[in-house]
């Protein structure tokens, strides 16, 4: 799966969740001991062709989540390197439990992959959108939480997690056509962040589909003499301290995402920053703590407040 | 004196050794008090186990090829110390731990390798998801070691003792066995008064377990079970029906022994009440 402009491409196109199919299809060739359990999601999650090329790699435990991830933590104390898939508030809620015990108590190292993360469900109701994921799993102790801002960087994360020695959460938001980020192969590291375009005035942290309207916000920006730094947070757990302390050298941080305002990467930034002296205010751009009526992706988005023209809006207004 | 008395009386002495440490543990617990009812339920099924029935190495608790053992009813876990002190991987004065500050023997199992404890049990219906996976394992790397899960009849009103139950038939795991300890009682009163689980035969039996009910005290109806029941190539449920703070006058079938405080005067009635049988 050789990372050149024809492929992001087509990964773009087809999206994050068909992205985890490909990616999967190539881990099952080099990981012996790989196991890819699904609560009746194969499709959902671009696994129909994992499911018949490895079917001796491949478990459904039908629709039930909690079971899925003991059998996971089962499976992984036998040393197999596990990943779960399903839609992400059945893949975090629905078994939290489960989590804080198997991965977060027992540190079971099975990577779990939340599918359509955020609000691209939307048409279908708050029941399948996931605004709470990140907040509910960073309170347990040991795990690791990554937004991947594109479809090279779910694959990036999950080969990462899939190295990785601890237990993991891996957010996928956006849907197919999902936007480019990264057009070439670059460096990705947990817990590093990535500083995608310079500016002294403010830092934007972002991460998942955020960080491509952060990019083009910070354009519109620009043209206003505001000169925003733009980072793509994609480790939201370890957060990334140091790029933290370097944003308290701007006059704002900014923390955007595609999740409740409570719980997420703004407040992971504010929690850490909290602790250091002389700090510059933070805008927290993100879902208010509500539950709003539904609706499709791009309205959503524009709902809350969070494709570019709404986020320049809300930067600019933060300063005047 | 044939081979199978001798396998009987070696769990018999397994099982009169085990509650006489369950009785030590709840001392040493003195105030904090310990899940004393639902561990005596189980004395004589995991006596029997450990002493006849599961592979194991006295002298090395990461032996690849044993048995596993998940007791997903945690809080019983007195029954369980009792056992990894017979069979050596606990010594007799870490029993006396039990509960204290920075003990490996907490009021619900963790996770202690070195102390042959798989894993960290007691948030109810969890253990026979993980006895799934453990067995899917097992099967992948060719091996022939059997999971015995342990659940409580009470921890049948979770939910995903169900998904698991449905899960294990579906995937063929003739290698797991699950025992569900039928005292009759759940934490703040009898079955029947808080969540009815009669019929649990018939409601294993309907999720394709090949499914048994036996008295849960007779170690030689026990033996044989396990011997028969291990050659049958379904996943296996028990239904053992046993009798709550089993083995002493004061404690059996008084639910007020779910979790109290084993006085010394009590301790010592006890152990007369053992010495007398």
């Amino acid at each position: 799966m050789e990372i050149n402009e024809k492929n992001i491409k087509i990964w773009s196109t087809i999206g994050p969740r068909a992205t985890l199919g490909m990616v999967a299809l190539e881990l099952a060739k080099k990981i012996d001991n790989l196991m890819v359990l699904t609560s009746d999601v194969s499709t959902s999650a671009g696994l129909d062709r994992f499911r018949k090329t490895y079917p001796e790699k491949y478990l459904d435990v039908g629709i039930a989540e909690q079971n899925m991830i003991g059998v996971a933590a089962g499976l992984a104390s036998e040393n197999f390197n596990v990943i779960t898939t399903t839609f992400a508030p059945f893949q975090t809620m629905r078994c939290c439990e489960q989590i804080k015990v198997n991965l977060g108590y027992m540190k079971h190292k099975v990577c779990m992959v939340g599918i359509a993360s955020g609000l691209v469900l939307g048409t279908l109701g708050y029941t399948h959108c996931c605004i709470e994921d990140i907040g509910v799993l960073r309170s347990i102790p040991g795990l690791t939480i990554i937004s991947p801002a594109d479809s090279l960087e779910t694959i990036k994360a999950l080969e990462a997690a899939v190295k990785s020695k601890n237990p993991s959460y891996i957010r996928l938001t956006g849907s197919s056509n999902n936007p480019i980020v990264y057009k070439d192969d670059y460096d990705f590291q947990i817990g590093k962040s990535i500083t995608l375009k310079e500016g002294n005035d403010i830092t934007i942290f972002c991460s998942g589909t955020m960080v491509h309207e952060c990019l083009v916000a910070a354009k519109i920006l620009d043209s206003k003499k505001i000169f925003s730094k733009v980072v793509n947070m994609h480790t939201i757990k370890p957060i990334d301290k140091k790029a933290v302390e370097e944003a308290c050298k701007s006059k704002l941080i900014v923390s955007v995402e595609e999740h409740n305002i409570i719980g997420g990467l703004g407040s992971a930034i504010s929690e850490y920053k909290s602790s250091l002296e002389k700090t510059p205010k933070q805008l927290f751009l993100g879902i208010k703590d509500s539950y709003s009526e539904g609706g499709n992706y791009k309205f959503l988005l524009e709902k809350h407040r969070l494709n570019s023209e709404k986020i320049v809006d809300d930067i600019l207004n933060s300063i005047n | 004196m044939n081979k199978n008395q001798e396998i009987i009386k070696k769990i018999n002495n397994f099982a009169l050794n085990s509650r006489k440490n369950i009785l030590d543990m709840a001392l040493a617990a003195g105030a904090s008090s310990s899940h004393f009812g639902g561990a005596l339920s189980m004395v004589e099924v995991v006596s029997t186990l450990f002493a006849s029935q599961m592979k194991i190495d006295n002298n090395n608790p990461n032996y690849e090829d044993r048995d596993r053992f998940i007791l997903s009813k945690g809080h019983a876990c007195l029954v369980y110390y009792a056992a990894l002190c017979e069979i050596g991987h606990l010594k007799k004065s870490e029993l006396e731990t039990f509960e204290k500050n920075d003990s490996n023997l907490l009021g619900h199992p963790v996770l202690n390798k070195d102390l042959g404890i798989d894993f960290s049990t007691g948030s109810l219906g969890m253990g026979l998801s993980l006895g799934i996976g453990v067995a899917i394992a097992c099967k992948k790397k060719g091996k022939n070691y059997k999971v015995y899960v342990v659940i409580g009849d009470g921890e049948c009103n979770e939910g995903s003792v169900w998904e698991a139950a449905m899960a294990a038939s579906n995937f063929n795991l003739d290698n797991l066995h699950v025992i569900i300890d039928n005292n009759g009682f759940q934490q703040t009163g009898s079955n029947k008064e808080i969540m009815n689980s009669d019929s649990l035969v018939e409601k294993w039996k309907s999720f394709g377990w090949e499914t048994t009910e036996l008295d849960g005290h007779n170690v030689s109806e026990l033996f044989n079970y396990f011997e028969v029941s291990k050659k049958i190539k379904k996943p296996k449920a028990l239904i053992a029906k046993t009798i709550k703070g089993k083995g002493f006058s004061f404690s059996e079938n008084n639910n007020d022994w779910h979790h109290s405080i084993l006085t010394k005067s009590l301790y010592e009635k006890a152990l007369n009440e053992i010495n007398q049988k």
